[in-house]
């Protein structure tokens, strides 16, 4: 019999299946489950037509204000109430209030409320982000959520698995943002629609566990159902203080099925700038020099961590940002801006001319905290720049790593690290 | 319900920002949400389309964030059904969990121009041009999608299953 892959595997164990083939439908038990303030409301709103008494556990119901928090207006202080008001009602344990929370696929690892092995849905599509722990977890809308929310389960249907294997040695400024767009702009947005993307090789066993969930994000930019790095050793001295619940750590078989490999060597890669309108419009750093930028945002659930803030003060060390741009840092969660604050990092962003946040989402979606004007151009650690993502239509977001935007926001344009050195 | 009405044609990878803009997602009223509807892709489209309106589109439609607010907005808008090459995943999921109409067909997505009168048999999954008289195959709906929408969507389903006696 044909061995299962990673992901296949983590599938039939929460349906209590020996095995599982792609294609297959199957009612799966979640350990937990995931929402905002955009996307709780309507599953709050739908939950209480299916008129149960309460959810299907307290402690596997996670919700998270943060997209339009610090509440930005009258109608998102509504929403964010209504999250407040249902953690309450249902006596919710990982409910994160202002001042305590963070971005929410920043929070939820270093939480500890999700490890390798879990098998997670969240209503938002970067849920995909915990595949870089070893876990499968996916995007669904509110529906499904308040779906699972009762039930403690949900129907997938289980993917197809692309491999990639990146071989080689990582370049200097070369990290996880730069692969999962590099990819991306080979398939293209759709070019792992409903699909598993499996990274593996020796260059995703070099990356911190920042960089690996920076790449699992980023799969549904590439229509993919979810993203996921076998778990190793960097992912046990990650999760080890962490979990608050047991782990278990599944590989695939050399035997396992694959849709495609896909091999590349990243020895010679540079770092990706992704033009406008789509994460697939990507270039090397080099080509995309001549680009005037009017912000730059460092931040997200993409790069808001705490390696990505370290590798942007490196690289702004002992200059200014330049006096045509603003230049934005939006630490992750309230955990990494203390430990940048005690590293240095935020007075040196400060020194330098960058306006520092508290957590949000903020600027990613074209929420508040930095929208862009019309004609205005954004260069952004963040992982979309579709039309009017981040303010006005016309204005235009580029995407990068957080070593590039640091750069670029000392240059006024964008620019690659290696010329601020 | 008849899904008949005029084609309004838009491109590939139509992203939920341009479906329905996050800066209106303050608010998750379908009747405020239908005001935006399509606007970052057509700003117009609100106010020209006529309920029971077809969107005809290319590949990968609704790609990017989970919001269910996209297909919301399509919904409430009036607009009767959407019909394209192919959807990202969590937009498809959403349309059948809240009951908007969709149809994988690559052949209707080319052959419809924008303009034409179009007309959708969804039970059989056939999409009429009845400008050009033509007919179109669509996808068939997965059996499972098929029984949720049969329940009346992803709520009733849920609700039938946890309280199966209650036939209210
Ligand atoms: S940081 Fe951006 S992409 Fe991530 S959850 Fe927030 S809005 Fe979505």
């Amino acid at each position: 019999m044909m061995g299962m892959t990673i992901t296949e595997k983590i599938l039939a164990a929460h349906a209590g299946m020996d095995r599982v083939e792609p294609g297959q439908l199957i009612n799966v038990k979640v350990d937990l489950v995931l929402g905002n303030d955009i996307t709780a409301p309507v599953a709050i709103r739908e939950f209480d037509r299916i008129g149960v008494e309460t959810v299907w556990d307290r402690e596997r119901v996670v919700l998270v204000p943060d997209h339009f928090v610090p509440n930005k207006d009258i109608m998102s202080a509504e929403q964010a109430k209504q999250l407040r008001e249902f953690a309450r009602k249902h006596r919710l344990t990982n409910y994160f209030e202002v001042g305590r929370m963070g971005v929410e696929h920043c929070l939820l690892p270093e939480q500890g409320l999700v490890g390798p092995g879990d098998l997670v849905i969240g209503a938002d599509s970067h849920t995909c982000t915990y595949g870089g722990l070893g876990a499968f977890s996916t995007g669904v809308g509110s529906t499904d959520l308040a779906a699972a929310m009762a039930l403690g389960e949900t129907w997938l249907k289980v993917p197809e698995s692309i491999k990639f294997v990146f071989n080689g040695e990582l370049p200097r400024w070369v990290g996880g943002k730069d692969l999962i767009l590099y990819i991306i702009g080979q398939i293209g947005v759709d070019g792992a629609l409903y699909m598993a993307m499996e990274f593996t090789g020796p260059a995703i066993e070099a990356l911190n566990i920042d960089g690996r969930m920076t790449m699992a994000n980023m799969a549904i930019e590439a229509g993919a159902k979810n993203g996921i790095v076998p778990p190793d050793e960097v992912t046990r001295a990650y999760v080890e203080n962490r979990a608050k619940r047991p782990y278990t750590f599944y590989q695939s078989d050399p035997d396992a099925n694959y849709a495609r490999v896909i091999e590349i060597d990243v020895s010679k890669l540079e770092p990706q700038i992704a033009f406008p309108h789509l994460p697939e419009n990507t270039r090397p750093v080099s080509e995309a020099t001549d680009v005037a930028i009017d912000q730059v945002v460092i931040g997200s659930c993409t790069n808001g961590r705490l390696s990505d803030l370290q590798l942007a003060a490196e690289v702004l060390k002992g200059h200014r940002v330049s006096d045509n741009l603003r230049l934005l840092v939006i630490p992750g969660t309230q955990e990494i801006y203390l430990q940048a604050m005690k590293e240095g990092l935020v007075e040196q962003f400060i020194n330098a001319g960058a306006a520092v946040s508290t957590p949000t989402c903020g600027p990613c979606l074209g929420g508040h905290m930095g929208i862009l004007a019309r004609g205005e151009r954004a260069l952004a650690t963040t992982n979309r720049n579709f039309v009017g993502r981040m303010g006005h239509p016309e204005s235009e977001v580029y995407l990068c790593n957080p070593a590039v935007a640091a750069a670029s926001a000392v240059l006024g344009r964008i620019a690659a690290p290696w010329e601020v050195e | 319900m008849a899904l008949q009405g005029k084609a309004w044609k838009f491109g590939a990878d139509v992203d939920t920002d341009a479906i329905i803009p996050a800066r209106y997602l303050n608010t998750s009223d379908p009747a405020e949400l239908a005001k935006h509807c399509m606007e970052d892709a057509d700003p117009e489209f609100p106010n020209k389309m006529q309920p029971g309106d077809i969107i005809v589109a290319d590949k990968n439609f609704g790609c990017g964030s989970s919001r269910e607010h996209a297909p919301i907005a399509i919904k409430a808008a009036g607009v009767s059904c959407v019909i394209a090459k192919s959807y990202a995943r969590i937009f498809y999921r959403n349309a059948f969990n809240i009951g908007l109409p969709i149809f994988e067909c690559a052949e209707a997505a080319e052959a419809i121009e924008e303009g034409d009168e179009v007309a959708v048999d969804a039970a059989r999954g056939i999409v009429k041009n009845l400008t050009k008289n033509e007919t179109y195959q669509a996808t068939p709906v997965p059996e499972f999608m098929q029984q949720i929408i049969d329940a009346g969507g992803l709520i009733d389903y849920v609700a039938k299953r946890l309280r199966p006696t209650d036939q209210a």
